[in-house]
């Protein structure tokens, strides 16, 4: 046994699995993807009158009273900084954590405690989600900044909220953007 | 708690039993040399290896020379690794323009790789070209996995055998399992993947402008590819920062199925490939029914925690009806969060769908814990099993103290010599994990890495330490560990935690590949029924907890009594 006899295999095999797992593989699927399926594949990208707004994948800021608002992002400086994703990483007894949430929770006025996802801030800060309880409890302030009414605004979220996948797995959700877009739908008649 | 969350969480785990023994037996047939449907395609690619590689796939290698080839293939890879990592900035394949990786992370990140940890010190988005993602780390998910179970296959023989030295080829495993196992599942789990909406493309951003006319860059990539040999491999090493988190990585309930499918079927699979390369399938099962206890009962623990959320948090007006949601997807929820937790820390794999370090305190022992049991649950790829097989050992050990019967496993007589080699194996962890973890908190270089502070700040030194020393690589990310300190000091973790147990776990193999293997007998004590499942179980949680629960009263159970008193760290 000479460790020297075992120079040649190991310097060939990383050299031809470079090429089969690190280039052929990636590449094949790469072709295979951009065939199959070239929106999601190059980021389900979502335009409105044919200019790019963002990924439907990929939560992105909204802080005008007359939009949905996101969670909570601790992406990048300003949040939802699509090219620095990051949770906030504060443990559960930090009182920075606490501080923010307060200051979060002061912003969705209602009855009753705010939902949880709301004054939350996401593990990748991007998600594209709310939940549907956190949804309707912007539904007064949006419906106010529009000019619609509460119903109307309920409706539209109604529409938009995407259920567990079979019935049981995953949890119930509204895409943000997909409902803003479909908020200026719904009132670009009027402007 | 929710009926629907406790439904997840079971049927997840029905589709891992279902589908596990088939993927293991199918690996049993392509390390025995049998012929399988994919033979046709790539039996003249795997000749083609040999002969390039000037291997005679029918010679067999004594324990030294399986070790030396693996050390000899990790030296290369760690080389070329950390080569490319450093000259990325003038390579093809860089569309963003990305500078070298400085020195003690591509180090660091070279071994962590290499010792399929996949700890990151680095974001992935702003520090790696594609030609790193795809040709350095890519790769390596696929040989790391492949070294492992390559390990664990002799291992396997050295039980299945009878006085013999060889315990297979190294170059061999290693080739078919890349080939007939790896590369197949991989690239059916792609375009799985690719088809519920990940990215697998070579632009590496697309810019947009968002409805509030903000500027946006989408950094996107060959995403799918990674993902799918990440989570098969146990690796864990996420294309993006935030893992299977991000929204590219997993972008719905039916994605993060998958992924937490794939880092589990290999793992559970490998126990029936045991019981029938050992002629005793009921042996395999015993692995496996310790393994799903001790990680269903990690899961249960996890999800209880999560879902009651933060009682400081509900008192500042906070519906915790959703549970503790900081750190989490509201895609994912606390269950399908908590399952993947417990099942990333049980394995090797390290992938995350969510922060482990805003966890409620007892929510991310788990994680911590599980990592401290030696991940075996079933443990990385190829670890799992050897590292089992390893408690199995001292089980029977202690069994035969017990009873005063001469301690055997699978007909094998246990010596003086396997247990002292079976316990310098265990005590790695200990000492890694825990001296490791006490240098950093006492010097100013490692007490300068926690984000939070108090007993907070402690965990997450210590669940770095673990991490990687159980070549795990998830976090809890607050700690800042793009340092030199800490990216020096944590490689040596993987070093220790990889090949310090890998060497004494293979002289095991040697020597027991060499002893006779007696038939069963009447004062033979048996392995295969429940009482010896319950006996590996307090093996693998005395060893565990006996040695790391002063260690956790310092971090999460005080932090536990923190939270419930309703006390801040400032």
């Amino acid at each position: 046994m000479n460790p020297v006899e075992h120079i040649r295999p190991a310097i060939v095999m990383i050299v031809l699995f470079t090429i089969l797992t690190g280039l052929i593989y990636p590449l094949a699927m790469t072709g295979i993807a951009q065939v199959i399926a070239p929106d999601s594949a190059n980021g389900s990208i979502v335009t409105v009158d044919g200019k790019a707004v963002g990924s439907q994948l990929i939560g992105q800021l909204f802080t005008k009273d007359n939009y949905f608002w996101p969670r909570p992002s601790a992406a990048g400086d300003k949040g939802y900084d699509a090219a620095s994703s990051s949770g906030s990483n504060f443990g559960p007894t930090s009182a920075k954590l606490m501080a923010r949430i307060k200051s979060e929770a002061a912003r969705y006025p209602g009855d009753g405690p705010v939902p949880g996802d709301a004054v939350t801030a996401s593990g990748s800060g991007l998600d594209p989600h709310i939940s549907p309880e956190n949804a309707h409890r912007q539904a007064a302030r949006v419906a106010k900044a529009r000019g619609m009414t509460v119903d109307q605004v309920n409706a539209l979220i109604d529409a938009r909220t995407e259920g567990r996948v079979l019935g049981f797995v995953g949890e119930p959700r509204v895409n943000v953007l997909a409902l803003n877009i479909a908020l200026d739908a719904a009132t670009s008649p009027a402007k | 708690m929710t009926f629907v969350g406790w439904i997840q969480i079971v049927t997840f785990f029905a589709l891992v039993a279902v589908t596990a023994p088939p993927v293991g037996i199918f690996m049993g047939r392509v390390f025995m040399g049998e012929r399988t449907f994919l033979h046709p395609v790539l039996e003249p690619i795997e000749r083609g290896f040999y002969w390039l590689a000037g291997v005679d796939s029918n010679k067999g290698q004594d324990w030294r020379a399986y070790v030396v080839a693996m050390l000899m293939f990790s030296v290369v890879g760690f080389l070329s690794l950390y080569a490319l990592l450093r000259f990325q900035a003038g390579l093809p394949l860089n569309p963003s323009g990305f500078g070298q990786v400085s020195p003690d992370m591509a180090f660091n990140t070279a071994i962590s790789f290499l010792t399929n940890t996949n700890w990151q010190s680095y974001s992935g988005e702003s520090t790696m070209s594609h030609l790193s993602q795809m040709a350095g780390l890519t790769v390596h998910n696929f040989l790391s996995a492949a070294t492992g179970i390559a390990l664990a296959i002799a291992l396997t023989r050295a039980f299945a055998r009878s006085q013999m030295r060889e315990l297979g080829n190294f170059w061999v495993d290693l080739t078919r399992c890349t080939l007939y196992i790896l590369l197949p599942l991989s690239i059916v789990i792609a375009l799985a993947l690719i088809l519920l909406g990940l990215p697998q493309t070579l632009l590496p951003w697309v810019k947009v402008t968002t409805l509030e006319g903000i500027q946006q860059t989408l950094s996107m990539g060959p995403v799918a590819s990674q993902i799918a040999i990440k989570q098969l491999g146990t690796n864990g090493g996420g294309f993006f920062n935030a893992n299977s988190a991000h929204p590219f990585e997993s972008p719905n309930a039916w994605t993060n199925l998958i992924e937490m499918w794939a880092l589990l079927v290999i793992g559970f699979g490998l126990t029936f490939t045991f019981g029938r390369m050992v002629g005793d399938k009921r042996q395999g099962y015993v692995l496996a029914a310790v393994m799903a206890v001790l990680l269903v009962s990690g899961s249960i623990a996890a999800y209880v925690a999560e879902s009651s959320g933060n009682p400081i948090v509900t008192a500042a007006g906070v519906d915790p009806s959703l549970g503790n949601m900081e750190g989490k997807e509201v895609r994912f929820g606390t269950a399908l969060s908590s399952t993947f937790a417990a099942i990333t820390t049980g394995t090797s794999c390290g992938a995350v769908n969510s922060m482990h370090d805003s966890f409620t305190p007892l929510g991310g022992m788990v994680p911590l814990f599980l990592i401290e049991l030696g991940e075996v649950l079933p443990g990385g790829v190829g670890s799992g099993l050897y590292g089992i097989l390893v408690f199995a050992i001292i089980a029977v050990f202690v069994a035969g103290l017990m009873v005063g019967r001469t301690p055997e496993y699978l007909g094998k007589k246990i010596g003086a010599r396997e247990m002292k080699l079976a316990v310098l194996a265990i005590l790695i962890l200990p000492v890694s994990i825990l001296g490791l973890t006490a240098i950093a908190a006492v010097l100013d270089a490692g007490k300068a890495g926690p984000l939070n502070t108090g007993p907070h700040g402690f965990s997450e030194i210590l669940y770095a330490f673990s991490s990687a020393t159980g070549n795990n690589g998830s976090a809890f990310a607050g700690l800042t560990a793009s340092t030199p300190f800490y990216n020096v000091m944590l490689a040596i973790a993987m070093l220790l935690g990889r090949f310090a147990y890998i060497v004494p776990m293979m002289a095991i193999a040697g020597s027991i590949a060499t002893k006779i293997k007696t038939p069963i007998a009447a004062g033979t004590f048996p392995t295969d029924n429940s009482l010896f499942v319950g006996l590996v179980i307090g093996v693998i949680l005395i060893t565990g907890g006996l040695q790391f629960f002063p260690a956790l009263a310092l971090g999460p159970i005080a932090e536990h009594f923190m939270m419930m008193a309703g006390h801040l760290s400032p």
